[in-house]
């Protein structure tokens, strides 16, 4: 078992690595300038324009790999910033008196409960639409995300019997938090930051569909997909490659996310290996997955 | 005077139920009291008042004096917490019923056990990593056990290892919540017998709590009976069976010679 989860994580490597691959390449060396419409409307795939061109006459393989770069830029900014904001909100409540906590709670859930796309919105009239704005916008919606599961985790942690035992024996509370409470929650906060990378990418990807997200020159796949929409039956590949991209990406980073649940967590690594007996699950469910940063625009705000 | 005075310790859960009542009882430094109840009387939150460290929302009254050698005298009922935390461990310290949970599931039992002998002892590095192993060794543990997961272990193993965890903190009062109870039969006895031993060898005072009288009577000859959160009954193991003037204990006892009788026509 523990041979099969590793695989899984060595194909979300892989699978993710050619998006970072292609991402960093894009930083040095494009074939064509993004903003360069010499090409011709709608070129077929060939020389010089491997995978043809779009409406405006732009390389659609160089508005692929820009696209790679906004779209890792908008998960690992967005994960950054709400799992930073998320984490801290989530252990302040977590550890503390029970009003403080109750406050923090309330506002977590009128967060959670207000639409990502109507903050995206609100975000973008205030400032503009930008990548930037994207991400404050998807970071924010999940950092309420992000603090309602780790409040849950270090409540559930404090109440085991090993923080009880730990402290019988004269361990100074700092020091149980260190030693025991932040290292029995962060395999699951890990592995659930993994999740919601992926959904921040579907999520800029989804703004961005809208107009919400990375202005031109730079290309989001979002875009591209909203572009290439009308001529999707003419021109088929310029609503194919950011789609299949995107799928790549996704797919990638939710088999990372899968594989780093049991290899952070021994006592899911040795499960099935033979171990002398059945734990059941002392570090708690390591499979609540990411609740969903809900931008699918077909369901609307 | 004593090591540990209990009296009148009334716990009240947080909607006003009284969970002990007016329970009182000593242990002289080097004694031995074993603490008898049915499951839900209340022994387990016994041994966390002591430690001042009742679960969240319980009231706390009455008077729990630790007074060990060395240390100060304190009052632990009231107590601030970092005046309970120096105390914690060297005064007294708990191994509980069920050492998979005793246990943190994510540390390896070496690193575990390093934790309360850096404390209490000053140790590092490698000397530290010869004292894990020493004392694993006094449990009678092998070596590979400090590099193990909890998990990864028996359950007897797991109790010889917290067992090692609390005596590793030199309390001067060990208070062993029903060691034995999670255990096979067959583990049972070599455990208690190894805790008795080592208990004995450090001539550390036990509080030793247990549903099941047999087992109490092979550590400890004076015993407190606990029901329902009241101390129905104390004093002498053996004139409390000879003359148990509580119905429940009367209870106790018969349960413990039927089963006893029962073990002796299996053995004709
Ligand atoms: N955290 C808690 N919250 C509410 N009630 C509790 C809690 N812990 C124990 N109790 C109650 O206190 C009583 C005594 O429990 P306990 O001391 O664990 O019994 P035992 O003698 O089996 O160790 C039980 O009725 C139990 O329901
Ligand atoms: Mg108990």
């Amino acid at each position: 078992m523990s041979r099969r989860r590793s695989a899984t994580l060595a194909v979300g490597c892989v699978l993710a690595g050619v998006i970072v691959a292609v991402a960093v390449v894009s930083l040095f060396w494009t074939p064509f300038s993004p903003d360069d419409t010499s090409g011709g409307r709608l070129a077929p795939p060939g020389p010089p324009h491997l995978l043809g061109t779009d409406k405006l006459g732009r390389d659609l393989l160089t508005q692929l790999m820009i696209g790679a770069r906004v779209a890792l830029t908008a998960g690992i900014g967005s994960v950054a910033l709400g799992g930073v904001i998320g984490v801290a909100a989530g252990l302040l409540a977590g550890f503390a008196v029970r009003w403080l906590d109750d406050t923090i709670s309330a506002l977590l859930d009128i967060l959670i409960a207000f639409p990502t796309l109507l903050l995206a919105m609100l975000v973008v009239a205030a400032r503009e639409a930008s990548l930037g704005s994207a991400i404050l916008a998807i970071g924010l919606a999940m950092s309420s995300i992000v603090a309602r599961l780790t409040r849950v985790l270090v409540k559930r942690v404090l109440a085991q019997d090993y923080i009880t035992a730990s402290r019988t024996s004269g361990t100074s509370w700092p020091r149980v938090v260190a030693e025991h409470v932040l290292p029995n929650i962060w395999p699951t906060l890990l592995v659930n930051l993994a999740l919601q990378l992926g959904l921040a990418v579907l999520a800029e990807a989804s703004l961005s569909y809208l107009g919400l997200g990375t202005p031109p020159p730079n290309a989001s796949w979002g875009r591209m997909l909203q572009e290439a929409q009308a001529t999707v039956l003419t021109a088929p590949a310029g609503a194919i490659a950011p789609g299949v991209l995107l799928v790549v990406l996704v797919v990638g980073v939710n088999l990372i996310a899968d594989g780093l649940r049991d290899v952070a967590d021994p006592t899911r690594r040795a499960r099935g290996s033979g171990s002398a007996v059945d734990p059941g699950s002392p570090a708690m469910g390591l499979d609540q997955g990411g609740s969903a940063v809900d931008l699918d625009p077909r369901r609307g705000p | 005077m004593s090591l540990l005075e209990v009296s009148a310790l009334t716990v009240k859960a947080p909607d006003g139920r009284a969970l002990l009542s007016e329970v009182s009882f000593e242990v002289e430094a080097g004694a031995r009291l074993g603490l008898i109840g049915e499951s839900g009387s209340g022994k387990s939150l016994t041994a966390l008042a002591i430690m001042g460290l009742p679960p969240a929302g319980m009231t706390v009254s009455g008077s729990v004096v630790l007074d060990a050698p060395g240390l100060p005298r304190t009052q632990v009922v009231g107590a601030p917490e970092r005046a309970l935390n120096g105390l914690r461990g060297r005064a007294a310290t708990v191994v509980f019923q069920e050492p998979l949970t005793a246990l943190d599931p994510l540390a390896k039992v070496g690193r575990q056990l390093a934790e309360p002998l850096r404390r209490t002892r000053g140790l590092r590095g490698s000397p530290l990593r010869a004292a894990v192993l020493a004392a694993l060794e006094e449990v009678r543990l092998p070596e590979r056990v400090a590099g193990a997961y909890p998990h990864e272990i028996s359950g007897g193993q797991r109790q010889r290892a917290a067992i090692a965890m609390a005596l590793a903190c030199e309390p001067a009062l060990l208070i062993a919540d029903e060691p034995t109870t999670a255990l096979d039969v067959t583990v049972q006895a070599e455990v208690l017998a190894l805790l008795d031993g080592l208990v004995s060898a450090r001539r550390m005072a036990l509080l030793f709590i247990s549903h099941d009288l047999a087992v109490v009577a092979r550590v400890t000859d004076r015993v407190v009976v606990l029901k329902e959160g009241l101390a129905v009954e104390s004093g002498n193991l053996l004139d409390i069976v000879g003359e148990p003037r509580h119905p429940y204990t009367r209870d106790l006892v018969s349960s413990a010679r039927r089963l006893d009788s029962a073990l002796d026509w299996g053995a004709r």
